[in-house]
């Protein structure tokens, strides 16, 4: 490829960041600006019997009070559960939901005047253990009136194939354990920033720290019952997302009502703590699982039964309740296969979509009863995943499309590399590796707003200035989506990437795109710019073609020429634009990307549903203190099948990120809670590995060019953070000889275990 | 409490102002002098991303009172490198990919600019330990000390 497609490069806007120059949400202001500030609830559950805000309203400094009933329609990230309302309406579920807003002319102001709201609660029985939730209570104690038979369930998925629960209870060879996962959050360094301008033509400008600027739009539409047409969200430069900043939030909908209400510009940024209290992070979780084999290690069946407590609200639960389960269909292959995911509600901070949504927890049993399959079976545990990897095109038992896969590679990298023969159960006691492997999806095939529109849709410009401009709703959230753009454009049309420029995430300028999420940009994005650009390219050979009296097939664009092979023709990149644009002037061409037809045609078939599937193994090296408990990951080679990687510097950065985050859930992080009331609100207490915690990295792309991928790249941003967890876990027994079942690892945990071993 | 008036010398100019009494830094520089390259991660001292120089040390301006700074020399990411040239820090975190979103960027260089002017023969480690105050949720730390290491070895030579 003559352009930087498959070159390190470094991200177009990264001079901007590292000097400071790039502006996040917080970092725009309006003259005339009104500063928001929320009374939140100190109750879990409980009916809201009296709100006094006269005092508030007359605070000397404050414009608007609003409170529920202000802006009543209830709304939420699916379609399907728009379970909850900007502010809360009569009643409370969790401590911190936001009661009343006050917007002031200063943020002292602002949070002077919330003192003085005065309520009064009528608590109700509140619910902290999804156990409870599971059972039946008097129908004025249920969290949400619309979940059936009397209880706190939000949702139950559940799929089987082939009977794997017989198979199961015959099985000479089976595994089974019963797992805990402590919820966990995404701690992006950015806190949620959120600036509404209410213009004087009547139409709404939202400024937001969003993953997805189009379920926002949408929803501010629903919500505060402004035609679609009248609102503008634009994503600035995002201080990094990790799926916490995907749904559409109740502070950016109350910001827009505030500002639609008195008519200026509104901000509201969080604080730390409030960023944890809203959450929306990995559910804790419980399951039990079991995984049988025949002699020979070839998997013959896996049952599971998953609870995940959901917290207050929906949010994305009903995918992930999917997710839990079916994304368990690979790396490996397994006919006889089932799980039911029961997704609860309780009186604590929801939990909703993060980094390799919904199978990170269930990927850790996996991978954890393999450990143990391979052990009884006296079997090395890469040998057994090896001789259980599902081949490429083909499809798995829930009719999941797989096309490229690399896992093999992967799995072969890492055992080389990490010279996993010769030192597997070898190192001397409290040293130890462990391996993993993983896949996950490369975008969803079906939108989660239902609509017959392509998945995305991108518009390349050509202009006299002979700048080729990106038009795209795709929301680069520190992943590198606006550098991956003109690395395409500048690939087609065989330019320097300076000819490029973008302009994207915002709903009123750019075309739509359904957002960073589901690890669907490269793949799709990437495939309609793709499309776009090529048709560009081709537009300028038509006019060139005429003008000089040659073929239009025998141009060749590269190096900012556009030449005949023989050069009887070369024109610069100028040249070139002048002569397509003589007689027309600027135009726009456009890509767009719908994926395959895919799947079964049973319910639920479409969860878990991808034009593309990454895969991967890990291998991690621990050294476990028997004294003390504490474990500490000294390396991590790790191994990912991106397809291909447009971007390697890029692609490697999310494999590091991965390890990172995996390393963070396995061993530190934890939403700690004491009655409904989070603990460790905070860095101090919330424990994110620092740069003393982060181990060597060793990583590898593997490239197995995916037939539909753009040059055949998939995703890299989701699927490595799976096998991170398990093979820790893995090492951690390979060290002292305990089967941690419980995370995070604390050292705690660790030194019982041993106790227990002893 | 109450406003005071003060001068504070922010990137080598010397700003008169109006001060509250317990304003701390960063949010005088964020909303009083609009320089806004300083980030607030989380205004209780414990993510870095607020780290500017004072009188050439990295400090956290989330934890210190703007009252103290008077008499003092401010450096905002803005005034590296009198904020024309790439210093050598931000050099390599922009060509060894040592940033994603980028929003602990600035404290990250902040505190890497004075840490490897003092430590210019840092190990690994050290820069490491350097770094151990700055919380970056995207990279890993693994290309940050990359491309600090390669600094390092640009400002030696
Ligand atoms: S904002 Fe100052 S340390 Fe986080
Ligand atoms: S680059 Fe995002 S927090 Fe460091």
């Amino acid at each position: 490829m003559s352009g930087s497609i498959g070159k390190p490069t470094p991200f177009i806007d990264a001079v901007q960041k590292v000097t400071g120059q790039a502006m996040y949400a917080d970092d725009y202001r309006m003259p005339n600006m009104l500063y928001v500030s929320f009374f939140r609830s100190t109750e879990s559950h409980a009916k809201i019997s009296k709100l006094d805000i006269s005092e508030a309203e007359s605070y000397p400094g404050v414009c608007a009070v609003a409170i529920g009933k202000d802006i009543p329609i209830s709304f939420g990230v699916l379609p399907i559960s728009p379970d909850e309302n900007a502010i809360a309406v009569e009643k409370v579920r969790y401590k911190g939901e936001i009661v009343a807003a006050v917007a002031a002319e200063t943020i002292k102001a602002a949070r002077e005047a919330v003192e003085k709201i005065k309520v009064v609660y009528e608590p109700i029985k509140a619910f902290f253990d999804p156990k409870d939730s599971l059972e039946v209570c008097a129908p004025e104690e249920q969290i949400h009136s619309h979940t059936k038979n009397g209880k706190n369930i939000h949702k139950t998925a559940e799929l089987r194939f082939n009977e794997p629960e017989k198979e199961l209870e015959i099985a000479k060879n089976k595994q089974s354990g019963f797992f805990k996962f402590a919820g966990v959050t995404h701690a992006f360094t950015e806190p949620h920033s959120t600036l509404a301008i209410w213009n004087r033509d009547d139409t709404l400008t939202v400024i937001s720290a969003t993953q997805v600027p189009f379920y926002l739009h949408k929803n501010i539409s629903k919500v505060l019952g402004i035609p679609l047409h009248k609102i503008q969200v634009k994503k600035p430069t995002l201080g990094g997302g990790f799926g916490g900043k995907s749904d559409p939030f109740p502070h950016e909908i109350i910001t827009a009502y505030l500002a639609k209400k008195t008519k200026r510009p509104v901000k509201c940024t969080f604080s730390r703590e409030e960023v944890f209290i809203t959450h929306h992070g990995r559910h804790p979780t419980e399951l039990s699982m079991s995984v049988s084999c025949d002699d020979d290690g070839i998997i013959t069946a896996l049952d599971t039964d998953i609870i995940i407590d959901g917290g207050a609200y929906g949010s994305f639960g009903v995918v992930t309740s999917y997710y839990n389960g079916v994304l368990l269909q690979g790396p490996y292959k397994i006919n006889k296969f089932g799980f039911r995911t029961r997704r609860t509600y309780t009186n604590k901070h929801q939990c909703g979509a993060m980094r390799g949504h919904g199978a990170v927890n269930p990927r850790y049993a996996v991978e954890v009863l393999l450990d143990m399959m391979a052990q009884s079976l006296n079997m090395d545990p890469c040998d057994l995943r090896n001789k259980n990897f599902l081949p490429e095109n083909t499809l798995t038992v829930g009719e999941f499309r797989i096309t490229s896969n690399g896992v093999r590679e992967c799995l072969e990298a890492v055992r080389r590399k990490s010279d996993w023969d010769n030192r597997y159960g070898k190192l001397p006691f409290g040293r130890g590796l462990g391996v993993a492997c993983g896949f996950f999806i490369s975008g969803s095939a079906l939108p989660i707003i239902w609509n017959r529109y392509p998945q995305t849709v991108v518009h390349a410009k050509l202009d006299f200035d002979g700048r080729i401009v990106m038009f795209s709703g795709a929301s680069d959230i520190g992943q590198g989506s606006d550098t991956l753009l003109v690395q395409i454009a500048a690939e087609e049309l065989g330019i320097s990437m300076e000819y490029v420029q973008v302009e994207t995430a915002d709903t009123k300028i750019t075309p739509v795109d359904l957002g960073s999420y589901s690890s669907r940009v490269t793949f799709m994005v990437g495939n309609a710019a793709k499309t776009a650009t090529t048709k560009v390219r081709e537009e300028m050979a038509k006019a060139i073609s005429k003008e000089k009296d040659v073929t239009a097939e025998n141009l060749i664009f590269n190096n900012c020429r556009i030449h005949t092979k023989d050069k009887s023709i070369d024109l610069s990149w100028e040249e070139g634009v002048e002569i397509a644009l003589a007689g027309r002037g600027a135009f726009v061409e456009s890509g767009y990307y719908i994926s395959p037809k895919l799947g079964g045609d049973f319910k639920g078939s479409g969860a878990g549903l991808s034009p593309a599937y990454s895969f991967g193994a890990f291998i991690s090296e621990v050294d476990v203190n028997p004294n003390t408990g504490a474990v500490i990951v000294t390396k991590v080679w790790g191994a990912h099948d991106c397809g291909k990687a447009l971007n390697p510097l890029s692609v490697e950065g999310q494999i590091e990120g991965s390890i990172h985050m995996g390393l963070g859930q396995a061993i530190s992080e934890e939403m700690r809670y004491h009655n409904g009331q989070q603990i460790n609100a905070n860095f101090f207490d919330y424990r994110i590995p620092s740069s003393l915690d982060t181990p060597d990295m060793d990583i590898t792309i593997i490239e197995s060019n995916d037939a539909e991928g753009p040059y055949g790249a998939k995703e890299a941003g989701e699927g490595p953070i799976h096998p991170v967890l398990p093979s820790i876990g893995n090492a951690i027994y390979d060290a002292v000889g305990i089967r941690m079942m419980e995370l995070p690892i604390t050292p705690e945990k660790v030194l019982s275990k041993m106790k227990e071993n002893a | 409490m109450g406003l005071k008036q003060i001068e504070l010398t922010v990137n080598d100019f010397s700003h008169p102002f109006l001060v509250e009494s317990d304003e701390t830094l960063l949010f005088t520089l964020r909303n009083r002098l609009y320089l806004t390259g300083t980030k607030e991660g989380c205004n209780q001292g414990t993510c870095g991303s607020c780290t500017v120089l004072l009188d050439g040390k990295p400090v956290l301006s989330c934890m210190t009172p703007t009252l103290r700074c008077v008499e003092k020399k401010v450096i905002t990411i803005e005034g590296i490198s009198s904020g024309e040239n790439l210093h050598p820090v931000q050099k390599y975190l922009v060509k060894n990919g040592g940033l994603q979103c980028g929003f602990c960027t600035p404290g990250v260089v902040m505190t890497a600019v004075p840490f490897l002017e003092e430590n210019p023969d840092a190990s690994r480690r050290e820069i490491k330990e350097g770094l151990s105050g700055n919380l970056c949720r995207c990279t890993g730390y693994k290309k940050i000390i990359d491309a600090l290491e390669n600094a390092a070895a640009e400002m030696r030579s």
